[in-house]
Order: structure tokens, then C-alpha cells, then sequence
């Protein structure tokens, strides 16, 4: 016997109270739990595709609607440039590298990237089997889209026009899987990477099987003699001064549009916030209602148990020791509480993830755990002396003579 | 053993309590009788150190209870003193075998003589059992088997046998004295109840005649 046990043995000796004081907490816990393993996760997932971008063009629109479709390839595209366009702004001395990317088919809802090998260095990706596009119509998966597609080297599919996945089907000529990626835990897991003049041909009218036959571009722009469109480039600076001067000489140009990636995301984060703030509220309101649950569950339980605390005392148990038998009692709860809290918060994610299995979501982990849970136990142990303390005060001051003769 | 000296105590300014002075060498055995309202159970308590007199010691063993403080006083009881009340108050979170290891947890012993302790009251069987599962005379016995948990030195029994039938309250009384004698320890009972007066020869009326 200790004082753990004896706390624990008067806690299961009410089980539904208890359990009802655990499950609330639980409850506010588990909110907190969500916020904060999905808003570490989209930030890390978000800096991460984003990483070695300073700027993406694209045609005008919303500048946030073209990062998520261009960098994170979460929304629609906002329409296509002219090719000759992109290839003047490549020549600006402000720009070290530009990756040309043409967007719009998908196969069975993963995206198909017409683009270079440019873009599989900006995540210095390699690939697992197989090897890169060379020609037309060859394309690379993405380790996910492998392995949830079942698809291998020299399988052949049809792509959809339009993003969404069930468009219309290009039935004219097939992709070719070369190669896979290896898993980068980054966007390219979800992606089908090929070349530009793969997604060009696939929508041209009349087809010249004599270009499918050429090796295609693997950096820079292709070459070509016909008026064609991209659409979006991902842009790295050649210097600092190229953040404050590039893209307003883009943004003055009419028919291009520059946006950043960190800015954008900032102020897509910055409108959650809000969302986010008044989850929080909520989640700290059933926090609060679970601890003043516990006070009035010990509180309560203390009217009854003032008779057993007098013995405890006549057995040789100080006060002190009842004190602390009372307050181990919240701790216990709110321990319990902290755990099942954030059982049921990972549980919840899991859940999320199960029933989308595409788009931002997908991309969460519900077993991924972090430093700032061990906070929340933290908290709640810290709600739990807070509730306990008045009923523990009361405990301590038992008059044990005056218990004992009313009974 | 044990010796209580001068005691003076009162509820309210003008109703005091007259307390005797009492000698008691270890293995002796005492029945203090008195009527409801009399004092006794407030002797009980002066004596077990559980409500200070005004006025007054109390020595068991050499050390005045009142001169020691507070978790020190609880520490010394939970050794030293066994206190069986008029009801069982058996912890019912608890079982048996639970209430008196708490009693050993409290008092830092280690409880090695529990089981005999509950097979010579004949509840051994009982020991993992809850007190709501229990008859009024086997929780009772639990009761004296918890005080008796650290073999302590005196023990104080206020109205052991009020809610028992006359079959119960012979063999409470008897197992008291039984065990008393087992440790050699003071053995004290308050009462008012009349079935107990031929069990033990010493005795004392307080509060007029009873």
C-alpha cells in the first residue's frame, strides 16, 4: 500500500464519476492535441516543398491559389503564360535558376508535372527504380503514387484532363513509367513527373509521332518553333536584391504575375489563425469546465470521506499525508486524462487521413509525436493540484476528534 | 505504560469534565462505564492523542503525547496506540487485507503478522473482500484485527459492542482480551453497555452511577 494506491483505489471505487471527469478533460486535451500535431505538420510540410523557392509566376490571379496549385499542387492552376515570356524572364540577370512547369492532367487524381530535371534537384530527389524521363510520354511516379497505384516500370496509363479525378481521358497516347522516386516525404510523393512536350503533345490536336521519338528538354526550356504555353515557374533569386526589385518588375509586366511562397503561406496561416484561435478557445473553455468537474467531484466526495480521513488519521496518517492523498487524486485524473487526450487526438488524425487518402490531409501523420504534448501533461497535471487544492486544504484540517464523535 | 495525570477538559466554559487520574501497567486491562453524555468517549480520545486536554499529560511508554507535534503525534499513535470504534469504519475502497496493510503503510511496518492477526479472528477467508460484503460482527472483528495491525501498545475500544447481538459482543469482548494479552498490551474499553461488566474486574464509573 502507498499513497498512489490508496488515492487510485478511491478513484476506481467511483468509476463512472471518475470516468466522466477523465473523458472531459480528455476531450479539451485531445483539441489541443489536434491543433498542435496538424499546425506543426502543415508548417514543416509546408516549409518543406517550398524550400529553394523564392517566387512563383504564373498567369494573374489569386497569388495564394497559384502557390498552393504550383508548389504544393493543392488548388487549380490560374491559367497558362506565353512560353515566349517566361523564356525573357529567364533571361533577367536577377534570376539564377527557373523551372518551367505545365500543369492540368491527372491520372486517378494524382497530378500529372510536366517540368524538368531541374525540379527533382530543387528536392535533390533520386530515383529508386528505373530511370528519369527522356523521352515524350515517359513519365516518373512518385514513391506514393507507385505504391498506391500498384504500378511499376513500363506500366502503361491514360491521363485525365483537369486536376480532379474523374475528367475526361486523353485516350490518344499513353505515359510510360520509366522510373520511381524514392520516398521523399515531401509533395513529389503524390506527383507524376514528366516532360513539358509530354503534356504539350497530349493536348495537341494532330499529333507528329516523329517529336514523340526525340529526347526532350532536361533543363531550361524546351526548344521549339511553335507558340506554346506554360503554366507556372519556380524561381530562385541570383541575390537578396532580386526579392525587392523582381517581383514588382514582374507584377508591373500585364500578362505575368509573381507570388512568394513564404509570404503567401504567412498569410494563409494568418487567416487559420483565427479558425485556430477559436478551436482553442473552445478546447481551454472544456478544459476549465473539466478541472472545476474534478474540484466539485473531490470536493463533494470529501463530505463522505471526511469519516474515513479521521481514521486514516487514527491509523498514524499526518496530515500532510492526507493532503497529499487528496491532491494526488486530481493529479491522477488529469493524468489520465492528458493521456487518453492525446490517444484520442493521434486517434482522430488517423481517422482524418483514413477517409482522405488525397489533398492536404493526406499528407498528415497521426503517429508522428511531439515535444509539445509532453506540455499538455504538463497542464494538465497542473489543473489537476489546481482543482485539488481546496478539497486537499479541507483534508488537511480534519479534526479528527470532532469526526469521529459525530458520526 | 501508561499514565494520565491532572486531566482537565471542556466543551463549554461552565460544563467541565472530570477526568480521573489513571495508572495502568502494561497487560492490565480497564472498563470505564458511564452514560451518554458522560465523558467517555472524550477520555478515549485524550487518551489515544487524538483531542488535547486543557490541562494535563498523557504518557505512554515514557512519552507525553501532548509534547510532541503534530505528524509526530500521528506517527507515534499509528505505532503505538490501536483505537476500535462504537462502528467498523473499515475503509470500503479497500479490502480486508488492504485496510490493515494502510494501517502498516502509515506506520512504516511491514505487516508480516496480518494474516495470523485476521486467522485468530476468524476472518481470514474475508481477506479480499470488500466491507459491503461483510455481516456487522466480521466487520467489527476487521476492525480490531486494523487496530491491531502494528501490535501496538494500548488499545482503545469506545463502545466496541453497541450495534452487536449478545452472541457478537461476547466474542468481541472476548477476542479484546484475548488479543491484549497476546501483545501485552493496556487494553481500555468505554462503554455503557451493561453485557460487558462481567468480562473485565477493573473498573471505573465516571458521570455518577451507571
Amino acid at each position: 500500500m502507498n499513497m498512489l494506491k490508496l488515492s487510485w483505489k478511491y478513484l476506481i471505487a467511483k468509476p463512472l464519476n471518475t470516468g466522466l471527469n477523465i473523458l472531459l478533460l480528455a476531450l479539451g486535451l485531445a483539441i489541443i492535441t489536434v491543433l498542435i500535431v496538424i499546425q506543426d505538420q502543415f508548417e514543416s510540410k509546408m516549409t518543406r516543398d517550398a524550400q529553394g523557392i523564392d517566387l512563383v509566376v504564373g498567369a494573374k490571379g489569386s497569388p495564394l491559389q497559384l502557390i498552393l496549385s504550383s508548389v504544393y499542387h493543392i488548388d487549380f492552376p490560374t491559367g497558362n503564360i506565353d512560353m515566349n515570356d517566361a523564356m525573357a524572364l529567364s533571361r533577367n540577370r536577377l534570376v539564377k535558376n527557373i523551372i518551367p512547369m505545365g500543369l492540368g492532367d491527372n491520372y486517378q487524381g494524382y497530378r500529372i508535372v510536366g517540368t524538368n530535371y531541374d525540379y527533382l534537384d530543387l528536392y535533390n530527389a533520386q530515383v529508386q527504380e528505373g530511370s528519369k524521363w527522356d523521352k515524350p510520354f515517359d513519365v516518373v511516379l512518385g514513391f506514393e503514387v507507385a505504391t498506391k497505384l500498384g504500378l511499376g516500370i513500363g506500366d502503361n496509363f491514360v491521363g485525365s484532363h483537369g486536376i480532379g479525378s474523374s475528367s475526361h481521358e486523353h485516350d490518344e497516347h499513353p505515359y510510360t513509367i520509366t522510373g520511381i522516386l524514392q520516398p521523399m516525404g515531401n509533395v513529389l510523393d503524390k506527383l507524376i513527373l514528366t516532360s513539358i512536350e509530354s503534356v504539350w503533345y497530349t493536348h495537341d490536336d494532330d499529333h507528329d509521332h516523329g517529336k514523340f521519338e526525340e529526347s526532350v528538354a532536361k533543363t531550361g526550356f524546351p526548344e521549339t518553333d511553335e507558340d506554346r504555353e506554360v503554366t507556372s515557374l519556380l524561381i530562385q533569386y541570383r541575390n537578396p536584391m532580386a526579392a525587392v526589385q523582381l517581383p514588382r518588375y514582374i507584377n508591373s509586366r500585364s500578362a505575368l504575375q509573381a507570388a512568394s511562397p513564404s509570404f503567401e503561406i504567412s498569410r494563409l496561416f494568418e487567416l487559420l489563425g483565427v479558425g485556430v484561435k477559436l478551436i482553442q478557445g473552445l478546447a481551454i473553455v472544456i478544459i476549465v469546465i473539466a478541472g472545476l468537474g474534478i474540484f466539485i467531484a473531490l470536493f463533494n466526495s470529501l463530505k463522505e470521506r471526511k469519516y474515513d480521513l479521521a481514521v486514516m488519521r487514527t491509523l498514524g496518517a499526518s496530515s500532510g499525508q492526507l493532503f497529499i492523498h487528496i491532491v494526488l487524486e486530481g493529479v491522477i485524473l488529469t493524468v489520465l486524462g492528458a493521456i487518453v487526450g492525446i490517444l484520442i487526438g493521434h486517434l482522430f488524425i488517423g481517422i482524418l487521413v483514413m477517409q482522405n487518402d488525397q489533398g492536404a490531409i493526406s499528407t498528415l501523420s497521426a503517429s508522428v509525436f511531439l515535444v509539445e504534448e509532453l506540455w499538455i501533461i504538463a497542464y494538465a497535471v497542473a489543473v489537476g493540484i489546481i482543482a485539488s487544492l481546496i478539497p486537499a486544504w479541507s483534508a488537511y484540517q480534519t479534526d479528527i476528534a470532532k469526526q469521529l464523535t459525530k458520526s | 505504560m501508561l499514565i494520565a495525570k491532572n486531566i482537565e477538559f471542556s466543551y463549554q466554559k461552565d460544563q467541565k469534565f472530570n477526568i480521573p487520574d489513571l495508572t495502568l501497567k502494561e497487560g492490565e486491562q480497564l472498563l470505564i462505564l458511564g452514560q451518554s453524555g458522560s465523558g467517555k468517549t472524550t477520555i478515549l480520545n485524550i487518551l489515544g492523542g487524538l483531542l488535547k486536554p486543557h490541562q494535563g499529560e498523557v504518557f505512554i511508554n515514557g512519552t507525553s503525547l501532548y509534547g510532541l507535534s503534530g505528524a509526530a503525534l500521528d506517527k507515534f499513535r499509528g505505532n503505538n496506540i490501536g483505537i476500535i470504534f462504537q462502528k467498523p469504519h473499515i475503509l470500503a475502497p479497500l479490502t480486508v487485507e488492504e485496510n490493515l496493510k494502510l494501517a502498516n503503510f502509515f506506520s512504516g511496518k511491514d505487516g508480516r503478522k496480518n494474516e495470523n492477526l485476521l486467522s485468530d479472528l476468524g476472518i481470514l477467508h474475508k481477506r479480499k473482500a470488500k466491507v459491503n460484503t461483510l455481516s456487522e460482527g466480521e466487520a467489527q472483528r476487521v476492525s480490531i484485527a486494523r487496530a491491531l495491525a502494528n501490535s501496538p501498545k494500548v488499545i482503545l475500544a469506545d463502545e466496541p459492542t453497541a450495534s452487536l447481538d449478545d452472541v457478537n459482543a461476547a466474542n468481541v469482548v472476548k477476542l479484546l482480551k484475548e488479543q491484549a494479552e497476546k501483545f501485552n498490551a493496556v487494553l481500555i474499553i468505554v462503554t455503557h453497555d451493561q453485557r460487558v461488566k462481567d468480562h473485565i474486574a477493573n473498573q471505573i464509573t465516571i458521570g455518577g452511577e451507571a
